[in-house]
């Protein structure tokens, strides 16, 4: 995610992005043409459906808010050098803490259950990704392939616990009873309603707040702390922080750590915001779309956030589309986000390369 | 009859940097043409436009009086232009044969390339001494039988003019006088050479004609015969250099570093560093000469404390080192700071703007901010007040690192680490890479270090610079101390034997 030639910042992380986004489009609307279908009508249905209600844009940012714990989760161990693949996995386990104390909490007042039950979330999740981390640390284990792996452990754990443990009694689902009133965290319409303030039912619940707050944590983490820089020098040049005296293992551990607690976000807007009990594969991909939002916000909390509207845009005007216009159906919503994904990440050095030559003729350092 | 290689105004832009103005010269055949002239000078450049690395923004080559459009390697191959890198381009697991054949193979069976590559050999170990045994490993060579391979891969596929880009700079001087009796073969054979280089040493030894580049423009091209090192030193710099480093005499104290029998093994287990065993006084530059991969970096790394030594110990002002203060971070606060050989890839992140890479190693400094936290004014007033003391340029803190010119990333380095007020300095390679007017910078530096009482150890693989600085010098080669000279009164020769290793009488 590192530019590959050096940009004014404007067009690194204004003009780039923009144009890829807008080359998706062109080619999803392409798409659109192909199968009959007016992609100007298709646009308007996928605007207004995500922003043109205020029902619209409570799923729009309902949905966001996974997208920014997944993406910064994929930033973080990034900026260590790492590409953490197991969203997926970490965020499931991540469930999994929540369940616990969900389920055990009926004792405690909200004010504690919540946050105990959002850092059970993060510890496990942590707990997943350390020993990818640890893997990778210790014996050089590719981190790709454990966190992978690591997925696929983590649902059919998930599948088993659920089916044999977890599960309600006499209930033919495989998900846990409802969780106790105290650790479910409230939607937005009903805070605003205790202050006088009507806004349109939706899913989006104060999650949303605690995704923010950690954008902003994990800026600070990466751009102001002395861990953050421990961890930018390890991803940037682990040669160089030998030299300083900064242990790439170690830090390879921590950021793993720290990658897999962000993770566990997405169960905590999943489970504790709207659900309100653990169910199968509530990450439903979510993890896997952080990568790409990861990529396209550049790894900075900023971008991540930006990206993460989009895709809650294009989750969300989705659906609206695939309602209005049948014969886009949702794989097709499917065909566009990879679409995105493939201009916004894969094809990514195309438009840098293009604008770099456009704006700035490559300064080469002569050797 | 045409020169070899004419280029006419050939000029080249990267973004802001002019790097080509206009270069125009021409190399007769069957000449040796030098082309010196400082980091950045343009040399590199220009050689790159000539083989088809970059195209010119403007100009023309003459090749034999032709014109040609080299936009690739490949054109200049088939134009008779061969080029042996710095670094060579080699395949270490495979035989010389293989590697001279890669890329020409002529088919999709070996059996006849190989045949015509093995007559092929043979015939220019005939015509010009170049004797190698086809089927051994290259991997296995020293490094002056591998840049030996490079000059066969080149005129096996043709080559009639012959670029060498610092050939020198990893060679024995042993080994650098057999490169040039082979250059003078090749040249009585008709082939033209081009030299890049910036030893002037090698430039009077070996050269007919040498041209001088400075900032992007050809300065002039003279017969080598009618110049001077200290004439062609003022061109490249554009005013007078001082090449004797005046060292005052100087008392040495009591060691602050000591080794004893250490030894340094690799990541993969080869023995690098064989039972070295010698001390440094305050107040004393002790200088390690040998040729690049003799071990020094190894060395190097272990007293820094970036490698555990398979056995010895290091002590530190009298008192031995226990392993667990075996840590860079240990040491740094024990006062033993390290100039890294390799600034780019140990001691700086390029990526970083300059303020975060001047912080490296040192980001635990209260000074630069409270708690978990760094404080980015602070770094940043931290760094303008020691680039000014350094004259580092652009004087700008926030600018990238990879952005400076190596001479003042250089100096961002040894601002670090000199600044912190080393006990024990241990400096590689400290101006590898470095414009003559930082050298001059950076070595006096060095010399005030020595006067304020700092035990200095100095790697370079430049002998001019080990026996200009050091009190005394010791030799390394295949990881072992070979001998031990005092600078004054240390011969050039001499050192080139005890590099070579061989090893005196007891």
């Amino acid at each position: 995610m590192n530019p590959p030639r050096d940009l004014p910042k404007w067009a690194d992380v204004a003009l780039v992005p923009a144009l890829s986004v807008a080359a998706a489009f062109l080619v999803a609307g392409l798409v659109v043409l192909g199968i009959g279908e007016n992609p100007l009508a298709a646009t308007r249905h996928l605007v207004f459906g995500s922003l043109g209600s205020g029902e619209g844009l409570g799923f729009t940012l309902f949905y966001a808010t996974n997208f920014i714990f997944t993406g910064l989760a994929v930033a973080v161990a990034y900026h260590a050098g790492l590409f953490n693949i197991g969203g997926e996995g970490q965020a499931t386990l991540g469930g999994l803490g929540v369940a616990i104390v969900g389920l055990e909490a009926g004792v405690l007042p909200a004010v504690l259950a919540i946050p105990l039950a959002i850092l059970a979330a993060a510890a496990f999740g942590a707990a997943w990704a350390f020993i990818p981390g640890y893997l990778q640390a210790r014996r050089g284990s590719h981190i790709v392939i454990t966190t992978i792996m690591f997925n696929w452990l983590a649902s059919v754990l998930l599948v088993y616990l659920l089916v044999n443990v977890l599960r309600e009694p006499g209930s033919m689902n495989p998900e846990t009873p409802g969780f106790a009133p105290q650790v479910q965290i409230p939607f937005l319409h009903d805070v605003l309603a205790r202050l006088g303030i009507t806004i349109p039912p939706s899913q989006l619940n104060l999650s949303f707040v605690l995704a923010l707050a950690a954008a902003y944590g994990v800026w600070l983490l990466i751009y102001r702390s002395r861990l953050g820089y421990a961890i930018r020098v390890v991803g940037a040049n682990p040669q160089a922080a030998v030299y300083a005296g900064i242990s790439p293992e170690r830090v390879t551990i921590v950021a793993m750590l720290l990658s897999g607690a962000l993770a566990g976000g997405l169960a905590v807007n999943e489970l504790m915001g709207y659900q309100h009990r653990l169910l199968l594969e509530f990450t439903a991909g979510y993890g896997f779309v952080g990568i790409a939002v990861a990529l396209m916000g550049r790894a900075h909390p900023v971008g991540i956030v930006l990206a993460s509207l989009l895709f809650g845009m294009l989750y969300q005007g989705g659906a609206e589309l695939a309602f209005e216009q049948p014969k886009i159906t949702r794989d097709m919503i499917v065909v566009i986000g990879g679409v995105i994904i493939l201009f916004a990440g894969a094809l990514d050095g195309l438009f840098r390369r293009l604008v770099a030559r456009l704006v700035a003729p490559a300064r080469l350092a002569e050797a | 009859m045409p020169p070899a290689i004419e280029l006419i105004g050939i000029d080249k832009r990267f973004g802001a940097v002019h790097a080509n103005r206009s270069v125009t010269l021409a190399i007769e055949r069957g000449t040796i043409h030098g082309i010196v002239g400082e980091n950045g000078a343009g040399k590199s450049t220009l050689m790159s436009i000539l083989y088809g690395f970059y195209e010119a923004d403007a100009g023309e080559i003459r090749v034999n009086g032709q014109q040609e459009r080299i936009r690739s390697p490949a054109d200049a191959i088939r134009a008779g232009i061969g080029m042996v890198h710095q670094h060579f381009m080699l395949v270490e697991p495979l035989s010389v044969l293989d590697n001279v054949m890669l890329g020409a193979e002529g088919g999709a069976l070996l059996r006849n390339g190989a045949a015509r590559a093995r007559a092929e050999m043979a015939r220019l170990a005939r015509d010009y001494g170049l004797v190698i045994d086809p089927d051994s490993v290259v991997g296995e060579l020293s490094v002056g039988l591998q840049q030996r391979v490079e000059i066969i891969k080149a005129l096996y596929r043709g080559a009639d003019i012959l670029i060498l880009d610092e050939p020198t700079a990893v060679l024995t001087p042993a080994e650098a006088d057999a490169l040039f009796a082979l250059l003078k073969a090749l040249k009585a054979q008709g082939k033209t050479v081009i030299l890049i280089t910036h030893k002037l040493r090698e430039i009077m030894a070996a050269t007919d004609r040498v041209s001088v580049m400075r900032r992007g423009e050809m300065v002039t091209t003279l017969d080598t015969a009618r110049t001077s090192p200290v004439e062609l030193a003022e061109l490249m710099v554009g005013r007078r250099v001082l090449f004797r480093i005046e060292k005052a005499p100087h008392a040495p104290g009591p060691p602050l570093l000591e080794v004893e029998e250490l030894s340094v093994t690799d990541s993969r287990g080869v023995l690098r560093v064989d039972k070295v065993s010698f001390a440094v006084r305050a107040g004393e530059i002790v200088g390690i000469a040998g040729v690049a991969g003799n071990g020094q970096s190894e060395l190097l790394e272990a007293l820094a404390g970036m490698r555990r030594p398979a056995q010895g110990t290091i002590r530190l002002a009298g008192r031995t080192l226990a392993p667990a203060e075996h840590d860079p971070h240990r040491l740094r606060r024990l006062g033993l700071l390290h100039v890294p050989e390799d600034r780019l890839r140990t001691g700086l992140v390029a990526s970083f703007p300059a303020f975060e890479s001047a912080a490296l190693g040192f980001t635990d400094d209260p000074a630069y901010g409270k708690g978990p936290f760094l404080d980015h004014r602070r770094m940043i007033a931290d760094l303008e007040r020691r680039m000014a003391a350094y004259d580092v340029r652009p004087p700008d803190p926030r600018l990238k690192t990879s952005k400076f010119s190596g001479g003042n990333q250089q100096k961002l380095v040894l601002a670090r680490e000199i600044e912190r007020g080393p006990q024990v300095l241990l400096v590689g390679q400290p101006t590898r890479g470095v414009d003559i007017g930082a050298i001059e910078f950076i070595h006096r530096r060095l010399l005030s270090l020595r006067e304020a009482g700092v035990a200095i150890l100095l790697v370079s693989v430049e002998l001019e610079e080990i026996m200009s600085l050091s009190d005394r010098i010791l030799t390394m080669c295949g990881g072992r101390i070979t001998g031990e000279r005092v600078s004054a009164g240390a011969d050039e020769r001499d050192l080139g034997l005890l590099m070579a290793g061989v090893e005196e009488a007891a």
